[in-house]
């Protein structure tokens, strides 16, 4: 039986390779471009040369972070689809602060922009946690509202008080050279000179922990539990509630943090374009990593790849840049259809009861009060 | 008098892309699939709906374009969460990535010259004109109907009949009931999967008729970010109107209502002072505090979010 689920497994990986292929493969053509000539241009040349191959790793910094945010989230089961925003909060924090540190010493304000960015994300997912588990709000909706208006504070801000009083354009000042996280190859001699920053380390570092967190303890497994069942959790004698408020709240801290990487590490200064959309490019990491933390290393690396090269193929091959956007979602729909289609399968031969298909978090986010109101 | 007049008329156009996107959505959710997708749909809307009437010069058939986008988007979401049983929170996402990929995509392959495509705007529709003129408050009412044909369309046809089969033919029976209870209405020989899927087409279609209402009659040209999250807006919309149309209708009035309030206000003396953005905000505000007020034990559709699986 192991053998037949191998087969399958490979007969439905087989099936969305073919799937992607086309659908992709038919997008390029219609773009002019040769497909073979664009899957290698997308996937396979930014990682041939050690230039495009640091931006990859640079590329994939703050979706890493949202990512792992997302993920964290998601394995609670509470849907945190807010990242967006509350990347957008952190960024703000880190410009803020940024602006007013001009000759402190650099081992005192970085720390200090991490926080002050992971307390903004953690306080913009503050609200729609409390919302889900005081009234039972149903938190997809309260997080997904409160992207535009995290947009339109960034806007207000540009617009008004942080102005660019040189140039009059809608951006912040530069931050003091104090507040920049360094480039990697200041202090990593054997590497060669890019825009690889500091933030890449704090990220594999954030997974590595969450790694640990999620798998190897008891606050990982409550977290799983609460996600899995949070019938089964409460019985189990799990504060589901309180699980799922200090989830929301790391969630939004580490969004946050995405947000301080690329204002200290890329732009130097809030702009509108901070983000574009890294928040929603973090879901689709998360669920192409399966909701583990090594799965989502492997997807944010695969997605900042196909970052790079669908910036590259612009000139190239004349490929327009939001073909990556379509490659990436044709990815993430035809993975969760397959994903669905092996557990189906597989539950149906082990005669499981068919619900269990579809072992995600998945019970409504808003729920009953009698299920979320405490106990 | 002129200035309630100026924002009741507003708010009629900026409700009528929620009010088309509310309907689909009811009806979406109603099967028991949360349509995410909604946001990428519209947006799919207003693109194929403007790039095909700027390419045949002719809107009602943009309208057609948006409509089969539509459809497609609606049995693309039925095929990953109906056959396949996937979950519908991504499923939705992914879609509306998907969609708003495509649709950005296509625009620039279409429309890369410099300067900015655009179409003849679907005509007003002025029923009263011959009230027209002066003060009096026949003029103001005159002013206030003075609205786009889908409008018209969308207040007065796509909601009461959207209603009357929802609630009253047995096509609406069977989609309230592969929503509350997908095991019983097999059982009473409804085609779950086949309904499932109508209903998601259904919503679909209308989705993307409110997003191209946006391009070919408010605008009539397409720029990016052009839905704004309006498609968000709709999913906080149906859970206030707890899947009932008409309150969903009504809360669409109430957003459309402080948001052309906060943009006429924009330019109204004495309120120069305020950010713009503070106006814009507080639509979103607005609703976040409705849901908070009244999102307690709403009665979520039985079967919401679960995938059926004949066993």
């Amino acid at each position: 039986m192991a053998e037949n689920r191998l087969g399958r497994a490979g007969i439905i990986a087989l099936g969305a390779i073919v799937t992607i292929l086309a659908v992709t493969g038919g997008a390029f053509v219609i773009a002019g471009a040769n497909p073979l000539d664009a899957y290698y241009a997308y996937f396979v040349a930014p990682l041939t040369r050690e230039f495009t191959l640091l931006e990859v790793l640079n590329k994939a910094t703050p979706i890493l972070f949202t990512g792992t945010a997302v993920a964290i989230a998601f394995r609670a089961g509470y849907w945190n689809i807010g990242v967006e925003g509350q990347l957008l909060m952190g960024a703000v924090a880190a410009a803020g602060i940024g602006q007013v540190v001009g000759g402190w010493p650099p081992l005192l304000v970085l720390p200090l922009m991490i926080a002050a960015g992971a307390l903004a994300g953690a306080a913009w997912a503050l609200v729609p946690a409390l919302l889900r588990v005081r009234l039972g709000i149903d938190e997809v909706v309260t997080t997904l509202l409160l992207n535009p208006v995290a947009l339109l504070v960034v806007q207000a801000l540009l617009h008004g008080p942080w102005k660019d009083p040189e140039t009059g354009f809608p951006e912040s000042p530069r931050i003091a050279e104090a507040a920049e996280f360094p480039p990697l190859s200041d202090f990593i001699p054997l590497i060669g000179k890019s825009r690889l920053h500091l933030g890449f380390v704090i990220a594999i570092v954030l997974i590595v922990i969450a790694w640990y967190v999620l798998s190897r303890t008891g606050t990982g497994l409550r977290v799983r539990a609460v996600g899995l069942s949070p019938h089964g959790a409460r019985f189990a004698g799990i504060k589901v509630e309180r699980t799922l408020l200090r989830v929301a709240l790391v969630s939004g801290a580490i969004a946050g943090v995405a947000g301080v990487s690329e204002v200290a590490g890329i732009q130097f200064r809030l702009t509108e374009g901070v983000s574009p959309g890294f928040g929603y490019t973090g879901i689709v990491v998360a669920m192409l990593g399966g909701l583990t933390m090594p799965g989502v290393l492997m997807a944010g690396l695969l997605l900042g790849d196909l970052s790079v090269g669908a910036s590259s193929a612009v000139r190239s091959l004349q490929i327009p840049s939001q073909m990556g956007d379509v490659v990436q979602g044709t990815l993430l729909l035809v993975v969760i259809g397959a994903v669905a289609i092996y557990r189906w399968r597989t539950s149906r031969e082990d005669e499981r009861p068919p619900d269990e298909g579809e072992p995600l978090p998945d019970e409504p986010a808003g729920q009953p009060p009698s299920e979320t109101s405490p106990t | 008098m002129t200035f309630f007049a100026d924002i009741l008329a507003a708010t009629f156009r900026n409700a009528t892309p929620l009010v088309y996107g509310t309907v689909g959505e009811t009806y979406t959710e109603r099967a028991g699939i949360l349509n995410l997708g909604i946001e990428g749909t519209m947006y799919a809307g207003a693109f194929f709906g403007f790039a095909v009437a700027y390419h045949t010069g002719n809107p009602w058939l943009g309208l057609l374009g948006a409509i089969i986008v539509g459809l497609i988007a609606g049995a693309l979401m039925a095929l990953l969460t109906v056959t396949l049983g996937a979950n519908q929170h991504v499923s939705g996402l992914g879609l509306t990535i998907v969609l708003i990929g495509l649709s950005e995509f296509a625009n620039r392959l279409m429309f890369s010259g410099g300067t900015l495509a655009s179409i003849e705007k679907m005509p007003l529709w002025d029923p009263l004109a011959s009230l027209k003129g002066g003060e009096g408050l026949g003029a103001q009412v005159a002013a206030i109907a003075n609205q786009y044909g889908l409008t018209y369309v969308a207040f007065f046809l796509v909601v009461p009949i959207a209603w009357w089969v929802l609630m009253k033919t047995p096509l609406g029976l069977s989609i309230r009931a592969v929503g509350e209870n997908p095991e019983a209405a097999d059982v009473a020989g409804i085609n779950v999967f086949r309904i499932r899927y109508v209903a998601l087409m259904i919503g679909g279609a209308f989705m993307a008729v409110g997003g191209a209402f946006i391009t070919l009659a408010m605008l009539g040209t397409f720029t990016l970010d052009i839905i704004a999250g309006r498609g968000w807006v709709v999913i906080a919309l149906v859970i206030f109107g707890r899947w009932r149309i008409f309150r969903g209708v009504f809360g669409a009035l109430v957003f459309a209502a402080v948001y052309s309030l906060g943009l006429r206000l924009h330019i109204t003396p004495g309120f120069e002072g305020i950010p713009n953005e503070i106006m814009l905000a507080l639509p979103y505000v607005i609703v976040i505090l409705a849901l908070a007020l009244s999102g307690r034990n709403v009665p979520y559709p039985g079967a919401y979010l679960k995938p059926y699986r004949r066993s």
